[in-house]
């Protein structure tokens, strides 16, 4: 045990110390905290305004298309061809031209620019021009469009699920959940590749470095391999609490310097015209009467993310984490035990690594039915389990499910390990031999 | 006293049988050379002796007492397929390797000062392996080895990457350990430094030990009872010798004759002396005692001379 530990200390410190470990460590809560912060700054950079000169040569859009504080409208009274030419691209980002044959195939209309519109200015011109045609065709049928809109409702579910006690209940939020899912679950596959490898690449090492040998004549090759995968399994749970340490600190710094940034903003950049929509006073009245509160975008986000329960989904992680990359960093072990070179870890790579990719692969699938059956099976197998299981939790899985799996899973990584062992002792002594799966198939049986 | 005895001891691969039958015995404070051509079987009564692999059969004595995993503390071993971490900086792997064995951190330190010392090594301390020339980092290997005081010492083709002021150093070494108590395991294919330092040896072919015992009887053993001489004189030794001698070569160099004579048996090499000296000046008189080489090339080969 005292020897294990010995191992265990050097396997990590010299790792931690390693270049790459540090870059890493750095640069990966930027990245986050980036991919977190960006897109708050980007969409407050206040667009260029897009002039749109429009020649209609049916009269009827004239001055009825709705403008925002990006899109404006020019009219012209001339013809497409006069337009065209006096087209001047400084002024205006494009030309909007219905011609009279728009009225029954509105496919005829264009849209001229000297270069590609954004795509966002070439969405709210046909939306635009959609409700521009169907409230001309309402009117044409004789149905008032307020009839219309007052029948228009916005249905959004509420979920709510059932507690354990049946007694209180709570709001659940699929959507979040997803997000929450699929993201733990690949950052998991990542965690068990990065340090899987990085547990073969070390075996590697000490095989051709010849150094392997003078160690197994301290320690057991089982001690060696287990300090080995010890010390790598804290490699990365360091770099993981570093990475969400240090992202908050980014993050908070980033809240904190710039505060205006962070306001929430009211829906009002959406794109909606608003003499389509009910008076928001009416929009109360109804929805009052249906019985909903009445929500802002804002803190149903809030109140998303306030249902997470974050304790729960951090420990599943690190112990979905932990014992699966325990599992499979065993198996990585023992191919780098039995090859001589990274190049000739192909072959055994394949099989280690399929159960791992198509667990990615079916978390689409799972995330579409986190209860189904299929989730059931793959969150419990303990080769696809770390990462199923992970997709699944943040929808909620019954407890005895969860114990059922990690305790299959622990089993799981006993075996492997136990397997890889076999593998490991005799394999990191063979030297200049290219090794088959035959011959692995013997070494088990070789006594220690 | 013996410091460490293999008895019948078989090891087996899937397609092959490493060890036949194996049985050795190694005196306390003596030097014991493990010898055989490239695959009989060494490595692996080296790696058995080292508990990296276990035997299928026979049992392992190690001071008197069941060998077990306790004892890895008190042995030493430089494996002939040997390195260091490239990337580890040379005092903090010795330091790594001695804690391994079981040294604790302040000792292992203060070991390795002397070491370092003695070795002139005290500026690569915080040099990186790679840096390091081969010769330099088969020192800091031999240090580590011998580094805890182990009992029992298995050195596996100690020299190979050594010049011979470095061998020369090794070799002294090696000596000083055996008089400060130390027991030795020696496996090597040049001979000549098997004579000059085993005290025994065992002799490994094909899986099975074909000659085992102390090196200067396995000699006497081999002996032919041959003379080389050297000698002035014109006369015809053959005619004043007589059927108790056989010259099997004679031949003439520049300032004198050679004559190499086989003493047949009941006769002594003074007699031999005695039926020369009337008629020839002898100037030199030496007998010929087989070398480790001849014996190992005669036994391995299955050709005796004799």
């Amino acid at each position: 045990m005292k020897k294990i530990l010995i191992i265990f200390q050097r396997e990590y410190i010299s790792r931690v110390k390693k270049k790459s470990f540090i870059v890493m460590t750095i640069l990966g809560p930027i990245l986050l905290a980036a991919l977190l912060i960006v897109p708050v700054f980007l969409a407050q950079i206040t667009t260029e305004k897009n002039v749109i000169a429009v020649v209609d040569e049916t009269k009827l859009f004239v001055d009825n298309l709705q403008e925002t504080d990006n899109i404006s409208f020019v009219y012209f009274d001339t013809s497409i061809g006069a337009a065209k030419d006096d087209f001047n691209p400084n002024k205006y980002n494009a030309l909007l031209y219905i011609p009279l044959s728009a009225i029954n195939t509105p496919q005829t209309m264009r849209l001229f620019s000297d270069k590609y519109p954004s795509l966002n200015v070439k969405i709210y011109i046909e939306n635009q021009l959609k409700n521009e045609f169907e409230s001309l065709k309402l009117k044409a049928s004789g149905i008032d469009e307020n009839v219309l809109k007052s029948i228009e409702t916005k249905v959004n579910l509420t979920t709510v699920k059932f507690t354990e006690d049946g007694e209180t209940e709570q709001r659940s939020y699929p959507e979040i959940a997803t997000v929450l899912g699929i993201f733990s679950g690949i950052l998991i596959y990542m965690f068990i590749f990065m340090f899987g490898a990085q547990v073969m690449r070390g075996v590697i090492e000490e095989k051709t470095s010849r150094i392997v040998e003078v160690i197994v004549s301290s320690v057991k090759p089982f001690q060696l391999m287990l300090g080995k995968i010890v010390g790598v399994a804290f490699v990365g749970l360091t770099q993981f609490l570093l990475w969400i340490v240090l992202t908050l600190f980014l993050v908070t710094i980033v809240q904190v310097s710039f505060p205006e940034k962070f306001e929430i903003q009211r829906p009002g950049i959406v794109y909606t015209a608003d003499s389509k929509m009910l008076e928001s006073e009416k929009l109360k009245e109804a929805s009052d009467a249906m019985g909903a509160p009445q929500i802002d975008q804002r803190s149903e986000i809030l109140m998303a993310i306030s249902s997470i329960n974050f304790g729960v989904i951090i420990g599943a992680f690190i112990f979905f984490f932990l014992a699966g990359y325990l599992l499979y960093a065993a198996l990585f072990a023992a191919i780098g035990s039995a090859v001589d070179n990274e190049a000739d870890t192909q072959q055994f790579m394949l099989p280690v690594t399929i159960p791992l990719i198509f667990a990615i692969i079916m978390a689409q699938v799972v995330m579409n039915n986190p209860g189904g059956s299929l989730a059931f099976w793959l969150s419990i197998i303990p080769f696809t389990s770390p990462v199923i299981m992970m997709v699944r939790i943040p929808f909620g899985v019954p407890y005895y499910e969860v114990a059922l799996s990690m305790a299959l899973l622990v089993l799981g990584f006993l075996f492997t390990t136990w397997l890889a062992a076999k593998i490991y002792r005799t394999g990191i002594l063979m030297y200049g031999k290219k090794v088959n799966y035959k011959e692995l198939w013997k070494w088990l049986s070789y006594r220690s | 006293m013996s410091m460490f005895i293999a008895e019948n001891i078989v090891k087996k691969y899937a397609n092959h049988t490493a060890l036949k039958d194996v049985s050795v015995e190694i005196k306390d404070q003596s030097i014991f050379g493990l010898l055989g051509p490239n695959g009989a079987g060494k490595t692996s009564l080296i790696r058995i002796i080292n508990q990296i692999t276990a035997p299928d059969a026979g049992r392992l004595f190690f001071d008197g007492e069941r060998l077990s995993p306790k004892h890895v503390e008190f042995i030493g071993y430089l494996p002939e397929e040997r390195g260091l971490y490239k990337k580890m900086k040379v005092g903090e792997q010795a330091l790594y390797l001695a804690r391994l064995k079981g040294l604790g951190r302040h000792e292992a330190l203060k070991k390795l000062k002397y070491w370092f010392e003695k070795f002139d090594l005290n500026d690569w301390w915080h040099k990186k392996v790679e840096e390091l020339s081969k010769g330099m980092q088969q020192k800091i290997q031999f240090i580590v080895t011998v580094l805890h005081n182990p009992k029992l010492l298995i050195f596996d083709e100690p020299f190979s990457g050594f010049d011979p002021i470095n061998v020369n150093l090794l070799k002294d070494e090696i000596l000083n350990l055996k008089t400060n108590g130390a027991t030795v395991i020696f496996s090597t294919h040049d001979m000549s430094s098997v004579e000059e330092l085993c005290d025994s040896i065992a002799l490994i072919n094909k899986s099975e030990k074909i000659l085992d015992g102390n090196v200067q009887q396995i000699k006497k053993q081999y002996k032919t009872n041959r003379y080389e001489v050297f000698y002035d004189g014109n006369t015809s030794i053959s005619e004043v010798l007589g059927n108790r001698f056989e010259i099997e070569k004679q031949s003439r160099s520049d300032d004198a004759y050679q004559a190499i004579i086989k003493i047949n048996n009941g006769s002594e090499p003074n007699e031999l002396l005695a039926a020369l000296l009337p008629h020839v000046s002898v100037v030199s008189f030496r007998e010929i005692v087989p070398s480790m080489n001849e014996i190992f090339i005669a036994n391995v080969t299955g050709k005796y001379q004799n």
